[in-house]
């Protein structure tokens, strides 16, 4: 699973270079999510445009993800296609992330914040 | 049009054009299997529906496989599960049959109460499966049958522009 992460204005910027978040990956998704996160940064960003496809595991694996950052750093998501965004709203997880539509809104938001 | 002739016997309508909208393949109980069977699935299909249609059919019919991965046979990755699917006027026919333990009827009984669902709130990690399944998909049905089980849905399609030509 490809994940690349680097610090931008403050915030971790993950970049999930795969075409599928599934059941096949989910596991490992969390894993390496584990990883990349061990550096600090209060703000978590996933940027999901590479991901065409993610199904209900894909989306536990997200929350996982969120839930161990908590309550001390934020996971906040950008990018979400088409197919994937119709997951986080049909099951209303859309409500409990903060989403922006892509990178940039991601970290223009944070330098207003800051 | 009826889709009755399934190869046995040519009749009138079965010209290659027919046979593009049938898909019948059986394949390990293992994620990975599941993408592949999947990708299958979607390329006969793509032609025969619009974008977000492709994508509502990939995400029922991936929820509906991996849950007979991870709950039917217990990701032992031992078992083998058999998908068809036929591409009729008004939308798509499938059928999935496996040979693992039976499906808990609370599993298609707790989705029709709307109460039962994950709520956002409580950070679920998982449960969503059959709800996803049951908004997107209509004419659910399940039954067992000496050892196997066999559930059926549909796909209600917008009307074919037939873009199969090609």
């Amino acid at each position: 699973m490809n994940l690349f992460s680097e610090a931008c204005d403050g915030a971790l910027v993950v970049r999930v270079d795969e075409p599928r978040l599934d059941a096949a990956v989910a596991i490992r998704f969390k894993e390496q999510m584990r990883e990349v996160t061990a550096q600090p940064a209060h703000r978590v960003i996933l940027d999901m445009s590479k991901i065409e496809f993610l199904d209900s595991s894909g989306l536990g694996a997200v929350v996982a993800v969120m839930k161990a950052l908590a309550p001390h750093r934020q996971l906040e998501l950008c990018g979400l296609t088409g197919n994937v965004d119709k997951v986080f709203r049909l099951t209303r997880m859309d409500t409990v992330f903060r989403i922006h539509t892509d990178l940039t809104s991601a970290l223009s938001e944070g330098r207003k914040y800051a | 049009m009826l889709e009755t002739s399934m190869g046995l016997r040519p009749g009138p309508h079965s010209d290659s054009a027919d046979t593009h909208r049938i898909f019948c393949m059986s394949f390990p109980a293992s994620a990975l299997s599941v993408r592949t069977a999947l990708r299958a699935a979607l390329a006969r299909f793509m032609r025969l529906m619009e974008p977000d249609e492709a994508g509502t059919l990939e995400l029922i019919l991936a929820e509906v496989l991996n849950n007979i991965v991870e709950h039917s046979y217990a990701d032992t990755g031992v078992g083998t599960i058999t998908l068809s699917m036929v591409r009729d006027s008004q939308g798509l026919s499938c059928s999935v049959s496996d040979d693992g333990v039976p499906l808990p009827m609370t599993c298609l009984t707790k989705t029709e109460d709307n109460s039962a669902r994950p709520s956002p709130e409580s950070l679920p990690e998982g449960g969503f499966g059959w709800f996803l399944i049951r908004d997107l998909a209509t004419d659910l049905g399940y039954s067992r049958d000496q050892d196997r089980n066999l559930l059926a849905f549909r796909l209600p399609l917008a009307p074919t522009l037939d873009r199969n030509a090609g």
